[in-house]
């Protein structure tokens, strides 16, 4: 097994209350690991934490290497070009040459459709595209861990699939990806695991075919139901 | 009004006009250091120091630039420190300018969502790089009115440079006046360049402010 991120008993709280509650967890590389649950359950504070945003109370996070964010708002630098962009923390953080980054860049999107929009403004492009260059902005530091935070719950439904389309990609690259979404049809396709968080709890760590198919806890059955409609005809 | 005397009269308000733009300028930089600083220290509350820039600005704002004149013009050499008049007048101006720079910058830097730093700090961003690259261009779009106006203020309050011997505009007119009495003459010239120097700035700005805007906001 190689280890690429190990969480031991973590534990996130603000003053009183407890979002993540002893959280232990290990992401082997290449894994592609799926975290979903209801609203509030701490998904989003749980890569924050691995993500070093948030101050742990208790417990352990160690990385093999970097890890790359992308927000569910995007969070695009709207003063600067779509090059300009993802060119940013390579030059600057990395030190990396502007050449070098430059033409990766051009390889990056021309991979996810988006060569042509390199020196647009942010204003310039919709949500979808956007998207995309987040991760394009992630992937270019060369992270050894990809964080998703709800990439698609901010886009109209017509672009949910061409961002979805750019992981699926990243996944058959064997990236080592974390993945926290609210589309369970996708969950399904590219997890390799699935983690079931409720009140700060993992209640479910399991395959997706056990998650969606069979799953263990009463919790985790009555997650899914909402997902589902009755014939009301 | 008499032509002549006008004539006479240019080269004299030209000189202590280039004095003024001097002195302005250089404190209105001062100003924009300070107020980065300032802001810096604000936005991401650097222990103690976030204290001291508060405590400096509320007193800057709130007493006259003729009294921090007299503290600094008259005060330091008390404490064997001896500076000229014009560096007195720049340091003078500079933390005025700083004081009221730090809060412009400090709203703009508030009004920047905090995920845009979340979003730096996750690209591997240090704090200053941060602010420097990210989250300063940004607030300072939003803030360019209010630093427009700062520096209008400034180069306009360089009129109490007087008060300690610096033959700025002001003074230049108010001296003639004493002189030879054309106080119709003086006072023109006066206004004549206090607009040629202030003019520039509020059209400069309001080009900086649609440039700004524009590359953020757009039209398209």
């Amino acid at each position: 097994m190689n280890e690429i991120l190990k969480i031991e008993h973590l534990t996130k709280k603000y003053d009183d209350l407890t979002v993540l509650d002893d959280i232990s967890l290990a992401v082997n590389k290449g894994e592609v690991l799926v975290i979903v649950g209801p609203s509030g359950c701490g998904k989003s504070t749980l890569l924050r934490c691995i993500n070093g945003l948030e101050d742990i109370q208790d417990g352990k996070v160690s990385i093999d290497g970097k890890t790359g964010m992308v927000f569910q708002s995007y969070e695009l630098f709207p003063h600067m070009t779509v090059l300009q962009n993802l060119m940013l923390a390579p030059v600057k953080v990395q030190k990396r040459k502007k050449d070098e980054v430059k033409k990766e860049a051009g390889q990056l999107l021309e991979r996810v459709g988006l060569s042509a929009k390199k020196n647009n403004y942010p204003r310039q492009l919709s949500g979808g595209q956007k998207q995309r260059v987040a991760i394009v902005r992630a992937l270019i530091m060369h992270p050894e861990v990809l964080l998703f935070d709800e990439v698609t719950a901010a886009l109209d439904p017509e672009m949910v699939r061409e961002v979805l389309d750019v992981i699926l990609d990243l996944a058959k690259q064997d990236k080592t990806m974390l993945i926290v979404t609210h589309e369970m049809a996708f969950a399904r396709a590219i997890a390799d695991r699935v983690i079931f968080l409720e009140g700060g709890s993992i209640i479910e760590d399991t395959t997706p075919a056990q998650f969606f198919d069979a799953p263990r806890s009463e919790r985790a059955r009555k997650f899914l139901r909402t997902f589902e409609f009755e014939n009301v005809h | 009004m008499n032509i002549t005397v006008l004539q006479e009269y240019l080269p004299i308000f030209a000189g202590a006009f280039l004095l003024t733009i001097k002195i302005g300028l250089a404190g209105v930089a001062l100003a924009f250091v300070i107020g980065v600083a300032g802001a810096f220290a604000r936005y991401f509350k650097i222990p103690v120091f976030s204290a001291i820039i508060k405590c400096y600005v509320e007193l800057f704002r709130n007493t006259p630039l003729l009294v921090q004149l007299f503290f600094i013009y008259y005060g330091l050499p008390v404490m064997g420190i001896r500076i000229s008049a014009e560096i007195c007048g720049i340091l003078g101006l500079g933390l005025l300018g700083g004081s009221y720079m730090t809060e412009s910058l400090r709203s703009g830097l508030e009004a920047v969502p905090k995920i845009q730093t979340e979003s730096a700090f996750s690209l591997g961003f240090s704090r200053p790089q941060t602010f420097m690259s990210v989250i300063l261009p940004q607030a300072f779009s939003i803030s360019v009115p209010a630093l427009v106006a700062n520096v209008i203020f400034l180069l306009k309050e360089t009129s109490v440079f007087s008060a300690i011997s610096l033959m700025d505009l002001m003074f230049t007119a108010k001296d003639l006046i004493g002189l030879y009495y054309n106080t119709t003459e003086s006072l023109f010239m006066l206004v004549v360049f206090y607009i040629i120097m202030l003019l520039p700035v509020s059209v400069l700005g309001s080009i900086a402010e649609k440039r700004s805007r524009l590359k953020m906001f757009g039209s398209d």
